[in-house]
């Protein structure tokens, strides 16, 4: 018993659970497409969820992370989430088959004919809020809403967390600084989505389930809402504690547990281990973080236009040179993200840039 | 002739008839047009749809379940504002005595699962939008507006956290502000904002007047956030989110109902 915890804590660490996380999307959405897409596969995650929620319950430290009154809703997205993208999958994969036999998508003849509003539609909306209201109501008598001590703006709790939705950038803060993970990367969400429609030029998969009409623009969205949105606020709620830390499901929230921060900048790794400058930082902030400012200029800027020229090459052409831009920045800025966590996990990287001076870390 | 039953007379009468001027929509194919036509709420549908965009595995419904949630939200709302009064000395006590001493003890209760499972819902609905590509042309529009209201749910749910005045909420918006400090050029601690401050010869943005004072109306959560968010929260955002939601509705309908395979 005492092993499984462990390596289930084990397992739960940032940076192995966010690589699991990343190849079992890749294996679900690519090599095992089509087995996920069956009932069964569905029916199985379901039922292993529940017995792993089931089974962990048992263990007081799980327990009272995850029955916290606002930590619920998460446990009944993870639900819905799995359910919800299981549906969409499984008529992907059938739409899939059907336009490669060169049939009409499942719903393409139901399109064409026309029902009356009343009663076909508000037959279910009644059903679906009769039923959305009974979940609301039995939740709101099992589970009271909580309430803590009175505010008291001199005693800080620790952890302090901000509400469950936020806490995907919370966890950012890990790797970036609140200027890029609290303002930059939520504004750049907001305009990156409401841009979306004005990017993606393909024609194909509007108003029907599928996959391999819009491979790229369906990973790459997968990618940024399932595995940067929803697995970070996981990551956020039930496996930070006191002072941020790391805590596995099963460990207890103890408040003295240290975790030595060894991280890095760039430019002490050049100059302090690179023995350049005699192994001393130099004063003036431009020479110190020469190295990185190139990196991240090159990044941004040489990036979009390497990328235009090799491997996306195809992408240019087809969208024109304004709209591949825009999306290769995003894209890039997206990309961001785990390629600064990589570098924390492996080298323990902990600014590129870093210009305290002026607040602006990268 | 045989006597009327009750149900018959009731839907003979003047008043019955004076609410709803058709028959019943069981009856006939007219009468299920002037159902929907007639009222004011059903109206916000067609009359007719594709059949494609009836069906339940397509739409999840999430979009009605978001809506749904915000009128139950808005409903318990009204009956909390009842009782909450939004000033450090009786937020705390007033949200105690919403539970202990009113009738039907679980407004709150309510409220704030509904919060959460709005947020929930409204991630759903944008994410079927994706997966059915619901958002390319003719739809590009209503994609954008989409995106407003998720950041004012977000907002909504935001702003009323702070509300019940305990640690968790004090804290949680603490923590969910600081970030304003960090805003390049308008936050204190931003990148830019010292630049600022030189360019200009005075310390335009301090600790007093950056974006975080601005949202917080202080240093510090106080009392005067309390109020700040507690208007945003009960009045300002649900004003905005409910135009945007009337605007939404209705490209729904002007871009050619719910979206189906060409
Ligand atoms: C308060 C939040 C929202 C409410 C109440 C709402 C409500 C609705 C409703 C009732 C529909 C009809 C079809 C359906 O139920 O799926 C709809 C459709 C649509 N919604 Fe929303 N929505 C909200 C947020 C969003 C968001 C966040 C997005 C995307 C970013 C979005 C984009 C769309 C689009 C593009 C359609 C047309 C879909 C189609 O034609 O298939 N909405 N919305």
């Amino acid at each position: 018993m005492g092993f499984i915890t462990d390596l289930i804590n084990y397992l739960c660490r940032p940076a192995i659970l966010f690589t699991l996380s990343c190849v079992a999307f890749y294996l679900g959405l690519f090599p095992y497409r089509e087995k996920l897409a069956k009932k069964s596969s569905l029916y199985t995650i379901l039922v292993s969820m529940a017995v792993f929620i089931l089974i962990s319950m048992l263990n007081p430290t799980f327990r009272d992370v995850v029955t916290k009154p606002d930590n619920v809703p998460i446990v009944l997205m993870l639900f819905l989430l799995t359910f919800f993208c299981w549906l969409p999958l499984n008529k992907a994969v059938k739409n899939d088959k059907l336009i490669e036999e060169g049939k009409d998508v499942e719903n393409k003849q139901e399109a064409k004919e026309l029902v009356f509003t009343w009663p076909d539609l508000i037959f279910s909306e009644f059903i679906c809020a009769i039923v959305v209201w009974s979940v609301l109501l039995i939740w709101a008598i099992t589970i009271r809403a909580p309430l803590e001590e009175p505010a008291n703006p001199v005693e800080t709790p620790n952890p302090s967390k901000a509400p469950w939705y936020f806490l995907g950038l919370q966890e950012m803060l890990v790797y970036y600084d609140p200027w890029l993970a609290g303002v930059v990367f939520p504004t750049l969400i907001i305009v990156g989505l409401i841009v979306l429609p004005y990017i993606d030029v393909n024609p194909k998969g509007n108003g029907y389930y599928c996959f391999k009409d819009r491979k790229f623009a369906i990973t790459t969205y997968l990618f940024g809402f399932l595995i940067l949105w929803v697995v970070l606020i996981v990551l956020g709620t039930f496996l930070r504690g006191p002072n941020w830390n790391f805590y596995g499901p099963y460990e207890v929230w103890d408040l003295h547990k240290l975790e030595v921060l060894r991280n890095v900048n760039l430019s002490e790794y050049i100059f302090r281990f690179g023995g350049l400058n005699g192994g001393k930082l130099p004063d003036f902030w431009l020479f110190r973080e020469l190295v990185g400012i190139i990196l991240v200029i090159g990044y941004m800027f040489a990036g979009p236009v390497i990328l235009g020229k090799t491997v996306m090459k195809s992408f240019l052409e087809k969208m024109g040179k304004p709209r591949f831009y825009i999306m290769v920045v995003i894209l890039l800025l997206m990309a961001s993200l785990p390629i600064k966590m990589i570098l924390r996990w492996t080298i323990n990287l902990k600014y590129i840039v870093a210009i305290p001076e002026y607040f602006f870390n990268i | 002739m045989a006597k009327p039953t009750i149900f018959e007379t009731i839907k003979e009468s003047q008043a019955w008839k004076s609410i709803f001027r058709h028959g019943a929509p069981s009856a006939n194919a007219r009468n299920r047009v002037l159902v929907v036509l007639m009222n004011v709420f059903l109206h916000l549908h067609p009359i007719r749809m594709k059949k494609s965009g009836v069906r339940m595995s397509f739409t999840w419904c999430m979009g009605g379940i978001t809506f749904f949630l915000f009128l139950v939200e808005t409903i318990t709302g009204v009956l909390l504002m009842f009782y909450y009064r939004p000033t450090a000395e009786y937020a705390y006590y007033d949200i105690i005595a919403l539970r202990e001493h009113v009738p039907i003890g679980i407004m709150r209760e309510i409220h704030r699962w509904g919060a959460h499972s709005m947020v929930i819902s409204v991630w759903l609905h944008m994410f079927r939008v994706f997966l059915t590509g619901s958002y390319k042309p003719p739809r590009e529009f209503n994609w954008g507006i989409g995106v407003v209201l998720l950041v004012l749910t977000l907002l909504l749910s935001f702003t009323g956290y702070l509300l019940p005045w305990d640690q968790l909420a004090i804290w949680a918006i603490t923590v969910g502000s600081n970030m304003a400090r960090a805003t390049p050029f308008a936050g204190n601690e931003g990148p830019g904002a010292a630049l600022l401050n030189s360019l200009l010869g005075f310390e335009a943005i301090n600790a007093g007047s950056d974006a975080r004072f601005a949202l917080l109306a202080g240093r510090l959560v106080g009392e005067a956030t309390l109020l700040r968010f507690y208007v945003l929260h009960c009045i300002f955002i649900p004003l905005v989110a409910s135009v945007l939601m009337a605007v939404h509705f209705w490209r729904v309908r002007k871009d050619g109902g719910i979206s189906g395979p060409l």
